[in-house]
C-alpha cells in the first residue's frame, strides 16, 4: 500500500499540522512515512500545502506531481490540484469559499462543510481534524488508536487535554462528507 | 536500532550532534537551516551535555569559532545555506590548512547570490572543489533522508578526527524541511579533557612541561615548509579517496540506463526510475553518497555495461563534469537540471532520458 496525498489550503487551517497527525498515525502502524511541506515564498504570501505519502516499502521522490489523493481547502489549491489527481483518484474539498467547483468526471469527488459546522458547532480549532475524518472515511489508511498515539506524539503535552475534542472532530467529519461524483 | 521519532532532516542534525558528543555548535540563522539552531535552543543542551550552542554575529565569526574550537580538539559544528556558506569559504581553508576537523552542514537554496529560499544542488562546485583558495579539499556527504542527516552527523565527526580534515554534509532546503522517520543513535557523552588530548595530541589546549608548543596555523612563509603541507594534504586525499567512498546503486544490474544522482535527486530519480520500468525501460539508479571522494572507479565499472547516463541535478550541470571524468567518452552522458529552487519532477526526468539518452 502506498497512499500519496496532497493537503491544501490557506496558512491557519491546520493544514501541516493534518499532514503531521496522519504522518505520526503511519509511524504508529510502522509504515514509511514523508511530510514535505511547502515553506518560503509560498507561506508567506498566504496559502500552505504538505505532501504526505504512507506506503509500506522505502518511499522514493517525497515530492510529487501526481497524487492519489488531494484534500482541497481554498480556490487557489482548487486551481492548482484538481489537474494533479491521478486518474481514478480521489478529491476532497470543503466548499466554503469555492466559486469554481471541480469538473473531471475520471477521479471520485466528495465535498465536506466542515469550516461551516466547525463554525456552528464552536469548535473552529479542529475544523482540520473533521477534514481528516472525512478523508479516513474513505480510505481508513490508519486506524483510529493509531490517530490517538499520532495526536498524542505530535501535539505538545500541554495540548494533550484537547486530544477528545480533536477524536470528536474526526467522528464529526466521518458523518459530514458527502459524494459529488463517484466513479 | 535506537529511538523512533519523526522528525525535520534540520531537526535530526541537531539531535544528532547533541547524542554524539558534540561540544558546540556554532551559527547564524539563514532559511532554510534555522531550525538547526532553533532546536539546539529549544532542547537547551547546555544543561544536560554541556553542549555549547552559541548564535555568532555572523557566519564569517561562527566559522572562525569554529576554528577555535576545533583547535582545542573539541568536536564542533556550524550550518548555514548557500550565501552563508560562501562567507564561512575562507574560514573552511584556513581550517583545511591547519588540519582542523569540523562538521560544516551547508542546507542549500537555489543561487546565485541571495537566490531562492527554495532548496537546490548549485553548491556542488563550491562543496566539491575547494570553494575557498589552495589546494584543498573536504570529505562531502550527501544525505537523501531524513535518517541519513541524521548518520552523517556522527559519521562525519568520525572522519573529521580520523583525518583532521573539515567534513561538509551537502544537502538541501527539501531534505532539511521533511520530516521522516528516523532511529537516532543512542547519546554518547562528549570527551573529557583527558580523552580529548588523547584523541587530539596535536590540540592547542594547554601545554604541560611535558611537552612543546602546539601550533594551530595555516601560515608558513617558508615555501619549502608550505609545500611540505600541501604533499602531506595531497596524501591525505588519496587515502580519502581509497578508502572513505560511499555510494549506493540500485537496480543496476539489468540496467540499460543508469540515471546518476545524489541527495534529493536520487530520490525523484527512484520514482522516475519506478516510472520508466513500467514502460518497459530498464532503467537503473547510481547515488553517488561521497561526493569527494567521488565514486570514480565504480561509475567507471557501471558505464562498461550500460548503453548511456543521464545525471540528474538541481543545478545546470555541475556532477555532470566529474562522472564524465570518471566514464571518459565511450557512452553518451547528458544532463538534466532544474536551477534556482525548482525541483524535477519524475515525469520530467523520464521525457529527458527519452528524449536526449534513448533517442539522442
Amino acid at each position: 500500500m502506498t497512499e500519496e496525498i496532497i493537503i491544501a489550503g490557506f496558512g491557519g487551517q491546520g493544514v501541516l499540522s493534518m499532514g503531521k497527525i496522519l504522518a505520526y498515525s503511519g509511524v504508529m502502524q510502522d509504515q514509511e512515512v514523508s511530510w514535505m511541506p511547502s515553506y518560503g515564498p509560498e507561506m508567506r504570501g498566504g496559502t500552505a500545502n504538505v505532501t504526505v505519502i504512507v506506503s509500506d516499502e522505502r518511499i522514493s521522490s517525497p515530492i510529487l506531481n501526481k497524487y492519489d489523493t488531494a484534500i482541497i481547502l481554498n480556490q487557489q489549491s482548487m486551481d492548482k490540484f484538481e489537474n494533479a489527481v491521478k486518474p481514478g483518484g480521489l478529491l476532497i474539498y470543503d466548499p466554503n469559499g469555492i466559486t469554481r467547483h471541480p469538473k473531471r468526471k475520471d477521479i471520485s469527488i466528495y465535498s465536506i462543510a466542515a469550516a461551516d459546522e466547525a463554525a456552528k458547532i464552536g469548535l473552529s480549532k479542529v475544523f482540520n481534524m473533521m477534514v481528516l475524518g472525512g478523508f479516513l472515511k474513505l480510505k481508513p489508511i490508519v486506524k483510529m488508536e493509531n490517530i490517538r498515539k499520532g495526536l498524542e506524539k505530535s501535539l505538545p503535552s500541554r495540548h494533550h487535554k484537547l486530544i477528545p475534542e480533536n477524536e470528536k472532530a474526526i467522528v464529526i467529519g466521518q458523518d459530514l462528507i458527502q459524494p459529488v461524483h463517484v466513479l | 536500532m535506537g529511538e523512533l521519532r519523526l522528525m525535520k532532516g534540520n531537526e535530526a542534525i541537531a539531535e544528532a550532534a547533541i547524542r554524539a558528543g558534540c561540544d558546540g555548535y556554532f551559527g547564524y540563522p539563514i532559511t532554510p537551516q534555522s531550525e538547526v539552531m532553533e532546536y539546539l535552543m529549544v532542547e537547551r543542551p547546555y544543561e544536560t551535555t554541556g553542549m555549547v550552542v552559541l548564535q555568532a554575529e555572523s557566519e564569517v565569526a561562527a566559522i572562525n569559532m569554529l576554528y577555535g574550537g576545533a583547535g582545542t580538539g573539541k568536536m564542533v559544528l556550524t550550518s548555514s545555506s548557500s550565501p552563508g556558506v560562501s562567507l564561512m569559504q575562507e574560514g573552511i581553508s584556513y581550517m583545511a590548512g591547519a588540519e582542523l576537523p569540523a562538521l560544516i552542514v551547508n542546507i542549500v537554496r537555489g543561487g546565485p547570490g541571495l537566490g531562492t529560499i527554495q532548496p537546490s544542488q548549485a553548491d556542488y562546485f563550491q562543496a566539491v572543489k575547494g570553494g575557498g583558495h589552495g589546494d584543498y579539499h573536504m570529505i562531502v556527504y550527501a544525505p537523501a533522508s531524513v535518517q541519513e542527516m541524521a548518520d552523517f552527523v556522527q559519521i562525519g565527526f568520525d572522519v573529521a578526527f580520523k583525518y583532521r580534515t573539515p567534513v561538509m554534509i551537502l544537502s538541501d532546503g527539501a531534505i532539511g524541511q521533511m520530516m521522516e522517520k528516523v532511529y537516532l543513535a543512542d547519546p554518547v557523552p562528549r570527551l573529557t579533557e583527558k580523552e580529548v588530548i588523547a584523541r587530539c595530541p596535536w590540540a592547542s589546549n594547554g601545554r604541560p612541561m611535558s611537552r612543546q608548543h602546539n601550533i594551530i596555523t595555516s601560515l608558513d612563509l617558508d615555501p619549502a615548509g608550505q609545500e611540505r603541507l600541501n604533499l602531506v594534504l595531497q596524501e591525505k586525499y588519496r587515502k580519502i579517496e581509497e578508502s572513505e567512498v560511499m555510494f549506493e546503486t540500485i537496480d543496476c544490474e539489468d540496467a540499460d540506463y543508469i540515471l546518476v544522482a545524489f541527495g534529493l535527486s536520487a530520490r525523484i530519480c527512484q520514482k522516475a526510475m519506478n516510472l520508466a520500468r513500467q514502460k518497459g525501460i530498464k532503467v537503473g539508479l547510481f547515488r553517488p553518497i561521497t561526493l569527494f571522494p567521488f565514486p570514480k572507479k565504480e561509475i567507471h565499472e557501471l558505464a562498461k555495461r550500460v548503453k548511456g547516463m543521464l545525471v540528474v541535478e538541481m543545478n545546470a550541470g555541475q556532477m555532470i563534469e566529474d562522472v564524465q571524468l570518471a566514464v571518459g567518452c565511450d557512452i553518451p552522458i547528458k544532463h538534466y537540471g532544474r536551477f534556482g529552487g525548482i525541483i524535477p519532477t519524475p515525469d520530467e526526468v523520464v521525457k529527458a532520458l527519452e528524449e536526449t539518452i534513448i533517442g539522442g
